[in-house]
């Protein structure tokens, strides 16, 4: 049970009395809410009054009439408003006219009770307003979660992307100043990194582009009957440099036309993801086996190296954003640190499937992606 | 004047800033050695007392830096250690090694920004070398 804190400003106190009695014993719970509310109130009779209560303890919600002695509920309200102070505001008014209700919104009120108003009126009243109370703090609260999760993945984002500046940078300094003398040929390993260094951050771009195309729901999808055999074999074709370069076979192992409804674009970004992980943490000779399979409704895709693989720490952190797995073996392996946490928004996110990784050290590691039927078309 | 260079170990896990920093160190006249993860920085500190080492705070753990570090105050309690990373500019976050509070935690010396210019560095090393 949680308890707010209500704040009743009438200068009747047969209206207070009143109200103390509806409100005592009455909760206001929600399926949606994990807890029921209660309510804690105070009285105050006059404007003036309320404002002192006001500055020395938080109220959660005050019932405010507008017809007052002093300075009338308007005042009050406007009080509240200029000071920010967070409190959701229902006045209770006798003669409801346009002008005060225009006023009173302008000013932040939540709600309006006329009065006389019957019990059942007012607990009805009082049921909007915690609804709506406790809505604006959940949203007020995801919002700063959300905010906290952002600037974790820009502060990395904005190491991972100045990296590869500083080094170009440097070594661009050091031939500026001629610091191992006057022969190119000398800088020859230098030259070598700063284009190594600027095509992982090219490819750090591009994988930025496909997940801010994923989350912000952008791209449009275009789901259709697809050759997932020609998509991988597209794959293959891409990522073969870097396989000769490294000595590894890939071997594709697909029923000639294998047509799933999909969007091709997403299904070439999960080949070409998972291939390349496992033509790059491979080892010199090592081979990659692929398998795609179709399973009633859902499609099966099977991902096999014969790789570095990684211990069970290393497997858990594996899909998590700018996660790359550093250790003696992949220091030399550049990587952007986003594909797979790429793969598995789109596996979830667009075919409500599954991507599940194990691996053996220096044995491989194998990827499973089981796609379902296209969501959010 | 010392007749024997002083030695200084780098430890960086990306290795294009290791070769440049370890370029320039040596352009200072200094005799350097580097080691790229905390395995092998420990490794050379088996090898002998360096006169001071550099290390990078990021490397295969966010705070390897600073377990590093903790690990060499604790073997070579004089040896001065600058932890140089490219931490503070990006997050925000600051921490200067100003206050008796922060040198408590923070087993180092000096920290430094990456990208800091040569001839600072050279100041910060002869510095805590006291040269």
């Amino acid at each position: 049970m949680v308890s707010l804190n209500v704040l009743v400003v009438d200068d009747e106190p047969g209206i207070r009395s009143g109200i103390n009695r509806i409100l005592r014993n009455y909760t206001v719970g929600y399926p949606f809410m994990e807890e029921d509310f209660s309510f804690e109130l105070t009285d105050a009779d006059t404007g003036e009054k309320a404002l002192e209560i006001l500055k020395e303890k938080k109220m959660d919600i005050i019932l405010l009439d507008n017809k007052l002695p002093g300075m009338d509920g308007i005042e009050v309200l406007e009080y509240i408003n200029k000071n920010q102070i967070d409190v959701s505001v229902m006045m209770i008014t006798s003669y409801a006219s346009l002008e005060l209700a225009v006023k009173a919104t302008n000013n932040g009120a939540y709600n309006f009770v006329p009065k006389p108003f019957t019990p059942d009126e007012l607990r009805t009243a009082m049921e909007g307003i915690t609804k709506n109370l406790f809505l604006k703090r959940m949203t007020k609260q995801m919002d700063q979660a959300g905010k906290q999760v952002r600037f974790q993945f820009l502060s990395v984002l904005s190491h991972e992307l100045k990296s590869p500046i500083n080094a170009v940078e440097g070594y661009l300094n050091i031939m500026k100043d001629k610091q191992v003398g006057d022969d190119i040929g000398d800088y020859a390993t230098m030259i070598d990194r700063s284009i190594e260094r600027i095509k992982g951050m090219r490819n750090l771009i591009m994988d930025l582009l496909d997940l801010t195309k994923l989350e912000s729901g952008k791209k449009v999808r275009e789901v259709k009957p697809t050759d997932i055999t020609e998509i991988a074999r597209l794959a293959m074709d891409t990522i073969e440099p870097m396989a000769i370069q490294r000595n590894v076979k890939v071997y594709l192992d697909t029923p000639e036309n294998m047509v799933f409804k999909a969007d091709a674009d997403e299904i070439e970004i999960i080949f070409n993801n998972l291939i390349s992980n496992a033509v790059k943490y491979n080892k010199e000779g090592g081979q990659v086996h692929i398998s795609v399979r179709a399973e009633d409704n859902s499609l099966k895709i099977k991902v096999e190296d014969t790789g570095i693989g990684m211990d069970e720490d290393e497997l858990a952190r594996l899909f998590q954003e700018f996660v790359r797995i550093k250790n003696a073996k992949t220091r030399n392996i550049t990587g952007s640190g986003l594909g797979l946490s790429i793969v598995k928004k789109l596996v979830e996110n667009s075919y409500s499937g599954q991507i599940t990784a194990s691996s053996a050290p220096d044995e491989g590691t194998t990827f499973t992606v089981v796609l379902n039927k296209s969501t959010n078309p | 004047m010392n007749t024997e260079k002083k030695n200084i170990l780098i430890v960086d896990d990306d290795m294009d800033y290791l070769s440049q920093l370890e370029l320039q160190v040596k352009g200072m006249g200094y005799e350097v050695k580097t080691a790229r993860d905390e395995k092998e920085a420990e490794e050379a500190l088996d090898q002998g007392k360096p006169d001071l080492a550099i290390i990078d705070l990021m490397m295969e753990n966010k705070d390897s830096g600073f377990i590093l570090s903790y690990k060499m105050k604790k073997k070579f309690p004089s040896m001065p250690i600058i932890i140089a990373s490219a931490v503070t500019s990006e997050t925000g976050l600051n921490f200067g090694l100003e206050t008796e509070e922060d040198k408590k935690w923070i087993h180092a010396d000096k920290f430094l920004e990456k990208g800091i210019r040569r001839d600072q560095l050279e100041r910060e090393i002869s510095k805590l070398l006291k040269l």
